[in-house]
């Protein structure tokens, strides 16, 4: 478990406007895409006005002025739903905001003193002339992922129901057995499941992750009471948290913010959790289930270049081939140590010597999976 | 010590005169006469604040801690005599003990080690710290523990290594030569057996900060450039409210020495190295190539932490965010080979002086391994706190102001 959270997914969405800032200034000016220009937006203490409030969609930069004497926020909201923000922009600051927005009715909010709902403005972004917003493929292959999250937190939820109400029934066997398999939607998911910052630390968080006096809680402190402890005594409240909390994701993955440059990127992380986490025998510390989780990762990593597969045949022929064979190199031997019905043979017993060959696969995928995002955005 | 240049023995060995012909001769004279380099690689050992902290960053590093096992004192305060006596020697490019490398007894084994023999002093500096262990029972100590030298809490993400952590004493050698550096810590634990015996050690290079605007920002193996906004060896101001303890501070013994924070960081180097240069970018907080703060083109540009990704490190690290704390940082890069999977064990040996921890590396490190993005890509090993005492005047020896 990683401490990436939706964070990054967010500061990413300004990416485009930092470096276009440093590398080429006034080039969100010259853009085709932004039409009209950037929109300057100006913040006070009791106002947020906006230049204009008709955009055309695709990229759209806002100059955000900070004129008040308060710290603020800017939203960009599409319902209730976050398209991008800048937060703890000070008084005098000014910023640009760059991001993609798609045709529809959005809510652009200030929020002064970055408390309460802010004053917002509703904008009205319609489709280029002519032109698509977004790629019609990558459109395609965003609406697939999309389509798979949701069906892995379907399935999620009633695999982690049934794990937590053998925590809370004591029966430790039975839990241990329901532990590995309540884990594999989550894992084959994972950078998704984490763009929601605030529910990974809750669900995922392990041992070693935890700083002096923080309460730990999900699967993992459940791993630990089942493997080291033997008893769960005390932990129904974490099973009920952890139910709740994956029930909540299962409840958010449609506003996920993806892109096929997301979807690709989310490929190589799933393979450095294997990287960094599974081959190491990190991650399952006390349950030595990582074989499953990384069957997880690399099904989901697997996924997310099948949905792209069509813009990188089409763009790099040469790295479909690579990618498809490297998927298949880990694929073999990934297999000797399944045992069936999904389960593997503990982590512990696999061998230095074995654990070295398996990174060595990882890497080899690893390496020209690295490059699927460039390709699936460009 | 061995009153010999190592440069002008060899010369004298060459021509085949060994012995003690230039013991009468000043340091400095023989300097002059056999060295050709523009600038002096000596750094004077003496002066009110032990070299090696403000002294402009040297290539490499050797760094070892030590568990002390003399038996009492008087062991103690004799073994930092010893290494006083060897440092004045090997900091001024001078070999150890009376006859050094070659000038002994034919059935003695040699008093220094002999491999630095043709290397100039290369700007060595050797600095002792005493770690919270020693401030223990053994050695009458246990009331003069400075209060900053209060043990480090864990932090989250925090997988520290016992064998690689803590220890009584510490010495870091820093020289432009990494020979010299090796030379000196051989030669400083040969002489401190029976009284202290290495913990752990950790070589390091490519110096990953600079103290001074002169120098280029170094590179750390992220590749980024580190230390921008360190502290300066010229910012007397900041030095003396940064990184300076003084007398009221409570401890007077540390008036004038400094608190060394040591981290040993190793960095998931491959998956650093299949990550986008956007999210690099993004991840740090500022550009690869020119160091500028993100949204500025230029290093020294200012940097405004509002600007910047909210969980973007150095934004996290920023002074604004932690009450202007500040640390002098001289940190280096590591490779000690590769780990048991094939990928490379390397890092970053965090090196930080201030004035107290409680206050500047503490704080600031919470904040990062709570929510640093760059934490993904890091694991912090090792782990060792130091009152580091304050310099030598000639005739002193390093710890007197604790132990005399």
């Amino acid at each position: 478990m990683p401490r990436r959270t939706a964070l990054l997914a967010l500061a990413l969405g300004t990416a485009a406007g930092l470096t276009a800032c440093a590398e080429e200034p006034g080039s969100g000016a010259d853009a085709a895409a932004d039409a009209g220009g950037p929109v300057a937006v100006t913040a006070t203490d009791d106002s947020c006005e906006l230049s204009r409030t008709a955009l055309t969609a695709g990229r759209n930069v806002f100059t955000i002025t900070n004129a008040g004497s308060r710290v603020t926020e800017v939203y960009v909201y599409e319902g209730d739903r976050v398209v991008t923000e800048k937060e703890d922009i000070g008084p005098g600051v000014e910023y640009e905001l760059t991001t993609q927005i798609p045709a529809g009715e959005y809510d652009v909010a200030c929020v002064p003193g970055m408390v309460g709902d802010g004053i917002r403005t509703p904008v009205t972004v319609t489709a280029a002339a002519g032109g698509e917003e977004v790629d019609p493929a990558q459109q395609q292959a965003v609406d697939a992922y999309r389509a798979y999250v949701q069906e892995q937190a379907d399935a999620l939820v009633p695999l982690v129901a049934e794990f937590a109400a053998a925590v809370k029934a004591g029966d430790v066997e039975r839990a241990k057995a329901l532990y590995a398999p309540s884990r594999v939607p989550w894992e084959a998911v994972e950078p998704v499941a984490e763009s929601f910052g605030d529910l990974d630390p809750k669900v995922d968080l392990r041992e070693a992750d935890l700083e002096e006096g923080q309460d730990w809680t999900g699967w993992h402190r459940l791993e630990k009471a089942l493997w080291v402890d033997g008893s769960t005594a005390g932990l129904e409240g974490v099973a009920d948290q952890l139910v709740a909390d994956v029930t909540d994701l299962q409840g958010r993955v449609q506003n996920a913010d993806l892109s096929a440059a997301s979807i690709g990127n989310g490929a190589k992380e799933l393979l450095d959790e294997v990287a960094t986490g599974k081959v190491t025998g990190e991650e399952e510390a006390f349950s030595h289930t990582d074989l499953v989780d990384f069957d997880a990762n690399l099904a989901g990593a697997e996924k997310a270049y099948e949905v792209l597969s069509p813009i990188v045949r089409a763009e790099d022929p040469a790295l479909a081939t690579e990618l498809e064979a490297q998927f298949a190199a880990v694929e073999a031997a990934l297999a000797p140590y399944a045992t069936g019905g999904g389960t593997y043979v503990s982590y512990d017993t696999v061998t230095e010597d074995q654990r070295r060959e398996l990174a060595r696969v990882v890497d080899a995928l690893g390496e020209p999976l690295s490059r699927l995002a460039a390709v699936a955005a460009s | 010590m061995a009153d010999v240049s190592r440069r002008r023995a060899l010369g004298l060995l060459g021509a085949g005169a060994v012995g003690a012909g230039v013991a009468g001769l000043g340091v400095t004279g023989v300097r002059a006469a056999t060295d050709p380099a523009p600038s002096a690689p000596v750094v004077p050992f003496h002066g009110a604040h032990q070299a090696g902290i403000t002294t402009p960053v040297q290539g490499h590093l050797h760094f070892a801690s030590y568990d002390v096992t003399a038996r009492d004192r008087a062991g103690l305060v004799a073994l930092l005599q010893r290494w006083t006596a060897a440092a004045e020697a090997l900091t001024a490019g001078r070999e150890v003990g009376r006859d050094g490398a070659v000038g002994g007894p034919a059935l003695a084994p040699p008093e220094d080690t002999g491999e630095a023999l043709g290397h100039d002093a290369s700007r060595l500096t050797i600095t002792v710290g005493f770690g919270p262990s020693l401030f223990d029972g053994r050695y009458g100590l246990a009331d003069r523990r400075p209060a900053a030298l209060a043990d480090l809490p864990r932090f989250a993400g925090d997988a520290l290594r016992p064998e690689r952590s803590g220890g009584d004493l510490c010495v870091q050698a820093c020289a432009d030569d990494p020979q010299v550096a090796v030379h000196a810590v051989r030669n400083l634990t040969r002489l401190a057996a029976g009284a202290a015996a290495v913990r752990w050690a950790q070589l390091g290079f490519g110096r990953a900060a600079s103290t001074s605007a002169a120098e280029e920002t170094p590179r750390n193996l992220f590749g980024f450039k580190d230390g921008t906004a360190n502290v300066l060896a010229d910012d007397d101001a900041a030095l003396d409210e940064h990184v300076w303890a003084a007398a009221g501070d409570g401890a007077d013994w540390m008036a004038g020495g400094s608190y060394l924070v040591a981290r040993d960081v190793r960095m998931v180097i491959e998956t650093w190295d299949r990550t986008s240069l956007q999210e690099q970018e993004l991840v740090v907080g500022r550009t690869k190539g020119e160091g500028a703060p993100l949204g500025r083109t230029s290093e020294r540009d200012p940097l405004v932490p509002s600007e910047l990704p909210l969980r973007s490190h150095v934004r996290l690290a920023h002074p604004d965010n932690h009450g202007g704390a500040r640390m002098l940082r001289r940190g280096y890069n590591t490779v000690d080979g590769t780990d048991g999977v094939g990928h490379l064990d390397a890092g970053l040996f965090f090196l930080a002086y201030q004035r107290d921890p409680r206050r500047a590396f503490v704080p600031v490190q919470r904040a990062l391994a709570r929510d640093d993005l760059l934490g993904e890509y890091l694991r912090h090993v090792g782990s060792s706190l130091w009152a580091v005492p304050p310099g030598v005047r000639p005739g002193q020896w390093l710890g007197q102001s604790l132990l005399g």
